[in-house]
């Protein structure tokens, strides 16, 4: 379990106080001058030896994509933070932003001098209001501080930070989708390339990154990447949050360490299980697009990024979704299935009309309304949908009926045969 | 040259190609929805999927993809095969099954590509999508559930025809294309999406169920309702002309026709003059051509051979001027002009009358002034050019002239020519403009020359012109004819220094003198009251204005209906073709000054039409290569004079009906009802 | 199912004046400072954020339209991003605009149930408004609140692990007009790890 003083989010829950006063009391903001005093490479390179993998859902190595915005391109650069936590199951990001608000300031202004960042935008989710209004609060109070704005926290270099709310489309959590909201334009994912690093906001070299991944930057600058890399393992370090819904006694929000195993985070932070271990029927480990674990594979496997990919799943945002044996397993996929098909922009062909298809198919599984090769059809059309859109979202919504599939299916061919039966009676 | 490797055969490549275009070079066929040459990329139908070596393991679009040393792609592999297998299924699981009663049927993208890439049958059970169909005016009529979502017509409205009236409503399955509140594209280009839809989603209300493509015969000619000429194939069953569509023309109209060009057709139909008909008692009768001509021969004798005048109009081919031309001069009459707009021009300078630096060098240009000029609706597709320079090179627009939405930004500089003189001076920030541009031209419209101060203003305009050329190879100056017949006109000679400055005062002077035949080759843009004295001999396809006050009247074929030349307004030499025979007893005109030139005894030298042009080449060489351009590159007549306060005016009152075929149309009556009125 | 967020049409509405209150007006020219100047398209969603709470929870035809003209944008590019974003109601909604989350972490707490109650209790249907004009009910996709399952937004705020007794006291209070406290109604702070077991 990850020790108490190893954890960066110090006020998760909001026991403390959120504001300035808090933040200061806990470390935020107290020598934000040194670490931009180590210079944008050096920054750089430290989160790179962190081996920080970003905490959106991808994992893709943070310092490696600072990396790739261009030194010096004549054009304004933009620091986007990713705040339109939407993917089901994930609420971590609104815990940072209403809790600990500064963490995530404090992390713009370092991560935006390290990408020659004068500006940075939050794109919140728009639902999100309580939390925007937080956040809002310590924006000004950390302009009024002189933390942020001209000469931030003394360091000559200008900063500033603008909130922009959403207005409630999943799709804007992926970053080109996000980027043509900002923009004042539907929420439509671009063609890549060209990359944001080279063209993204108003056409400027743009980095659009996770709020925990922001957040957690300037601890890894004070304790060294030495430190973070020292917890998790080789390619899965550090500490991460978890999001902990479903069956389970307590649903929570915890910070762990990455490769805590499933059962671990389970009994040990949520309470268990509802009705025990052995009632657990299966997990959806990182957010509604990772594919289902059934509990054989839940009894040993551990949490993060390239054990979850050995077992055809994922780490994604780290989101569990917990079902224990009371599950009606295939309506709690076609639910996520409509997720998908009320989420897709309608932009490329085999999202907009797959969505919708496989999602009226999986609708009829729930009561085996089916034939038996329908199964192989649905499962061919979520072959036909993934890898060919123009963003993941296709993917997202084809790989929770192929893990249904890979692990459930005889529950659904039983459904249908009933159905058959007793239609036929 | 980087090379790249398509289906195992290596071929090198121009930078800044893209994946298709590169599977192009190499001779694989890259099906596709989305992606059109004109338009921006939007890759979203999916189809154009291609395998792409050591990149990700999945398919890439190729229409987005930009082609890159040492790739190595597969346009036939499994991969590819099965992903446009899916794609195709996912665009025809909600698209209808009515291709029988479409009019896209036989010419629809899907269609054809379901043949070569879809699957035989479909395995979709569910409910098919359907969409309520949109309002979108006149012309374009919506079956929206055939939409397959491609956002061709989205980004031509808003990229080429420069009005944001088009858009794609919602997300995901509930996306939907439609106008705002369903009002009327106002768009003088909007056709076009017509042709840009893959699908029968969009398609033509004139047209609608009117026939089968391959029902008709498709001949390729061009277009005569403006002085660029645009490439066009006309579709015809029998003797009626169905349709007109653009052909690509890079160096003319691209991809485009304007709606005129496309929808006025149905005018060729309607209040046609298919036989002879004389005068009878101040009634005018239906006759026959001997009546005709022994009447004309008898009033030519009678009012004074020498008196006789021929004017010609907008549609006036070559062969008409330059038969008329002949046939006036040997009958000693040099009363033959073709200025019915009064716009001026200097004599032996060429250049004075021609868009001099080709319509195609628009685009490279980086500012513009625009004299008296509302290129919007005097020559829509050419001002398609104009906001293409105005979005790809950020060119600067200057303005005299009264304001007008012209689909780009510029600056109204005034609405007076005498803005000149300060233009003389160099002194104006649009100088400072015209000094920086690199390629900058000068465009002036027939409004700005149409007084009898029009030689000043083109000298004038012409020493701004040689101040600001950048380039010697690109003479900056243009003037924009709005009909097709003038440049060759003036090229012909066919006009008399009589009628400068001020062609109708000078002509009621002649008729009102000399009461003498008048020969109106088509010419309904004339001051009907003028010619009360004259015996009116009109040579046209229209029952117009002018045959109302004509003493005869001598059918003629339409463009659709003969064979002609042209010169458009780069000086470009273009020939129609005959689309199906002439209406009733049409006879073309040189046929008829031919005719009338044996009863006065004076035969012309021709007998058939290749003769005829033989002579036109013989006298004129500057019409003997078909479509080659040989601009003027010089200005010889530039010289600054000092311009009075002229308001500008525009010639110009309604783009849809402004000649004698759009005014016999009814769709383009229903154009001015719902379009023009409604937005006044 | 019909929400008035997910919907493609302008609604005619009578004597539809919408005009900037002097307050939001100023407030837009906060909001267009946050973009560059020649950016400020990018200000739509904030400022169809702000017409839709000045007129009453919803976007009419001259609201869509005010706001194309402030930012200089054609009507159908703001439409276009009214009906893309499901927060922009296209259609007048009651005082409670009641949105129950139906996405799956909701749905294993009992997401279902709530919309029965909710029903029940502001006797409409889903997708609709009562006939009291006082709810509007109706289900919505994930809201970022899982380990708070399940939970409804009524308005701006969030109403989290609630169970059937716990929503039905609250829709009842709303329609009594009494005051009602947003966040855990089992009096959680946030999303620590601790709740009643029989919750």
């Amino acid at each position: 379990m990850l020790k108490e003083k190893d954890k960066i989010f110090k006020n998760l829950y909001g026991f403390e106080d959120w504001k300035l006063g808090g933040a200061i009391k806990r470390g935020i903001w107290s020598n934000t001058k040194e670490l931009i005093a180590m210079g944008s490479e050096k920054i750089v390179e430290e989160i790179k030896n962190s081996q920080l993998r970003g905490r959106g859902g991808a994992g893709f190595p943070a310092g490696l994509k600072w990396s790739f915005m261009p030194k010096d391109s004549g054009k304004e650069h933009y620091l986007v933070v990713n705040a339109d936590e939407s993917e089901p199951g994930t609420c971590k990001d609104r815990e940072i932003m209403r809790n600990d608000p500064h963490l995530l300031l404090e992390g713009c202004l370092v991560a935006s001098f390290a990408m020659h960042a004068h500006t940075c935008y939050i794109y919140i989710r728009g639902e999100y209001y309580s939390e925007s209004s937080n956040l809002q609060k310590a924006i000004d109070e950390a302009y009024a501080n002189n933390l942020i704005g001209k000469n931030a926290c003394g360091t000559g270099w200008d900063f500033d930070i603008f909130l922009h709310r959403g207005a409630g489309a999943y799709i804007c959590g992926e970053e080109t989708a996000l980027l043509e909201s900002l923009e004042g334009k539907k929420g439509q994912p671009r063609l890549k390339p060209p990359f944001p690093a080279n063209a993204g906001l108003y056409g400027c070299p743009t980095t659009v990154t996770n709020v925990e991944t922001i957040a957690v930057s300037p601890t890894i600058l004070r304790r060294g990447a030495k430190w973070f890399s020292s917890l998790g393992s080789v390619n899965n370090t550090g500490s991460k949050i978890f999001s902990i819904s479903g069956h389970v006694n307590n649903p929570c929000n915890v910070e762990e360490e990455m490769g805590i195993p499933l059962k671990d985070l389970i009994e040990k932070h949520a309470g268990g299980v509802v009705g025990g271990w052995e009632n657990l029927l299966a997990v959806i480990p990182g957010g509604s697009s990772t594919p289902l674990l059934p509990k054989s594979i839940c009894d040993s496997v551990k949490m993060d990024f390239d054990s979850l990919k050995e077992v055809k799943s994922g780490l994604g945002t780290a989101a569990v979704i917990v079902m224990n044996k009371s599950t009606d397993i295939v309506e709690a996929i076609a639910r996520l299935s409509h997720f998908y098909k009320h989420e897709s922009c309608g932009q490329c062909t085999p999202c907009r009309e797959g969505t919708g298809w496989m999602y009226r198919m999986m609708e009829k599984m729930i009561h085996g309304n089916a034939h038996q090769e329908d199964i192989d059809k649905l499962l061919d059309v979520t072959k036909q949908v993934e890898g060919h859109t123009i963003c993941a979202l296709g993917d997202a919504a084809a790989w929770p009926i192929q893990g249904l599939f890979r692990h459930f299916r005889p529950e659904v061919e039983k459904r249908i045969k009933e159905y058959r039966l007793g239609k036929v009676a | 040259m980087p090379s790249i490797t398509i289906d195992n055969k290596k071929i090198e490549f121009e930078n800044g190609m893209t994946v298709m275009q590169a599977c192009e070079l190499a001779g694989a066929e890259i099906p596709r929805f989305c992606y059109h040459e004109k338009l921006s990329i939007a890759g979203n139908c999916r189809m154009c999927l291609v395998e792409m070596e050591k990149g990700p393991p999945k398919p890439v679009a190729s229409c987005a993809m930009p082609a890159g040393d040492g790739m190595v792609i597969k346009t036939d592999s499994e991969m590819v095969k099965k992903a446009r297998k899916g794609v195709m299924e996912f665009l025809l699981i909600n698209h209808p099954l009515d291709c029988p009663i479409c009019d896209q049927g036989g010419e629809c993208d899907l269609q054809d590509q379901a043949m070569y890439y879809g699957f035989d049958k479909t395995r979709y059970e569910e409910n098919k999508r359907a969409v309520q169909n949109k309002n979108m005016g006149p012309l374009v009529k919506t079956i929206m559930t055939r939409c397959i979502h491609c956002t061709r017509c989205v980004r031509f409205s808003t990229e080429v025809a420069g009005v944001d009236d088009i858009g794609l409503l919602g997300r995901g399955e509930n996306a939907e294309i439609t106008t705002y509140l369903e009002k009327t594209i106002e768009s003088e280009l909007s056709g076009n999406v017509i042709d840009l839809c893959p699908v029968g989603a969009l398609t033509s209300k004139p047209y609608a169920f009117k026939s089968r493509p391959w029902e008709l015969t498709k001949t390729e000619t061009y277009d005569v309702f403006d002085g660029i000429g645009s490439s066009i194939r006309i579709d015809t069953r029998g003797k009626k002309v169905l349709r007109a569509l653009p052909r690509i023309n890079e160096e003319i109209n691209e991809e485009w026709i304007s709606d005129k060009s496309r929808f006025a057709i149905d005018g060729l139909s309607r209040q046609r003059l298919d036989s002879v008909y004389t005068k009878l008692n101040g009634k005018l009768q239906k006759s026959n051509w001997d009546h005709a001509f022994s009447l004309i021969h008898d009033q030519i004798i009678k009012t004074g051979k020498q008196n006789s005048v021929f004017l010609s109009g907008k549609f006036t081919d070559a062969e008409t001027l330059f038969a008329a031309k002949k046939f006036s001069e040997s009958l000693k009459s040099f009363y033959y002009d073709c200025r019915f707009d009064n716009a001026q021009f200097i004599e032996n300078s060429n250049e004075s009358f021609k868009f001099n630096s080709t319509i195609q060098e628009i685009e490279n240009s980086d500012a513009i002034l625009l004299i008296g000029t509302n290129p919007r609706w005097e020559a829509a597709v050419l001002n398609a050019r104009i906001r293409k320079a105005f979005l790809e090179n950020n060119c600067q627009i200057g303005v005299i002239g009264p304001k007008v939405n012209q689909t780009y930004r510029y600056n109204h500089l005034s609405d007076s020519l005498n803005y000149l003189n300060k233009l003389s001076d160099g002194n104006t920030d649009f100088n400072k403009v015209l000094n920086n541009a690199k390629n900058p031209l000068i465009i002036i419209g027939t409004s700005a020359i149409n007084t009898a101060d029009g030689k000043k203003i083109l000298e004038t305009s012409a020493a701004l012109a040689k101040k600001i050329q950048k380039n010697k190879d690109i003479n900056p100056l243009n003037i924009l004819y709005q009909d097709i017949s003038r440049v060759g006109a003036l090229e012909l000679n066919f006009y008399n220094k009589y009628f400068d400055n001020n062609y109708n005062l000078q002509l009621k002077k002649h008729i009102d003198n000399n009461k003498p035949v008048v020969f109106l080759m088509g010419l309904d843009e004339v001051d009907l009251s003028i010619l009360k004295n004259a015996y009116v001999v009109y040579l046209g396809h229209h029952g117009d204005q002018s045959a109302s006050v004509a003493d005869v009247i001598l059918p003629t074929p339409a463009y659709t209906e003969k064979t002609s030349t042209y010169m458009n307004i780069e000086g470009r030499v273009i020939q129609t073709n005959k689309c199906h025979n002439p209406l009733g007893e049409a006879k073309e005109e040189w046929k008829i000054f031919r005719v009338l030139s044996n009863l006065i005894n004076h035969q012309l030298k021709f007998n058939n039409l290749s003769e005829l042009r033989d002579e036109i080449t013989k006298n004129f060489n500057q019409f003997t290569s078909i479509n080659e351009l040989k601009p003027n590159k010089n200005i010889t007549f530039a010289k600054v004079n000092k311009i009075d306060d002229i308001k500008i005016q525009y010639n110009i009152n309604n783009f849809y009906m402004n000649d004698s075929i759009s005014r016999s149309s009814e769709t383009m009556a229903l154009c001015t009802k719902d379009i023009l009125n409604k937005a006044a | 199912m019909h929400h008035p967020g997910t919907n493609n049409k302008v609604y005619k509405k009578i004597n539809d004046n919408f005009e900037w209150s002097s307050e939001n007006f100023k407030k837009i020219s906060e909001i267009i400072k946050k973009y560059p100047s020649n950016r400020i398209q990018s200000a739509v969603i904030p400022l169809l954020d702000l017409a839709q709470r000045q007129n009453r929870g919803w976007l009419s035809k001259n609201s869509l339209e005010k706001v194309a003209e402030t930012l200089s944008m054609s009507y159908i590019r703001v439409l276009e991003v009214a009906t893309f974003y499901s927060m922009f109601n296209l259609e007048p909604i009651g005082k409670n605009f009641v949105q129950i989350c139906r996405t799956t972490p909701c749905w294993l707490r009992g997401s279902d149930k709530l919309s029965r109650v909710a029903q029940e209790v502001c006797e409409t249907n889903i997708g609709e408004t009562s006939d009291d004009k006082k709810f509007t009910v109706v289900e919505v996709e994930c809201l970022g609140a899982c380990c708070n399952a399940p939970m409804v937004q009524i308005n701006d705020d969030y109403y989290e692990d609630l169970d059937e007794k716990s929503f039905k006291k609250l829709l009842q209070d709303l329609k009594t007009n009494k005051s009602i406290k947003a966040g855990s109604q089992i009096g959680r702070k946030s999303s620590q790890p601790e709740r009643k077991l029989d919750a």
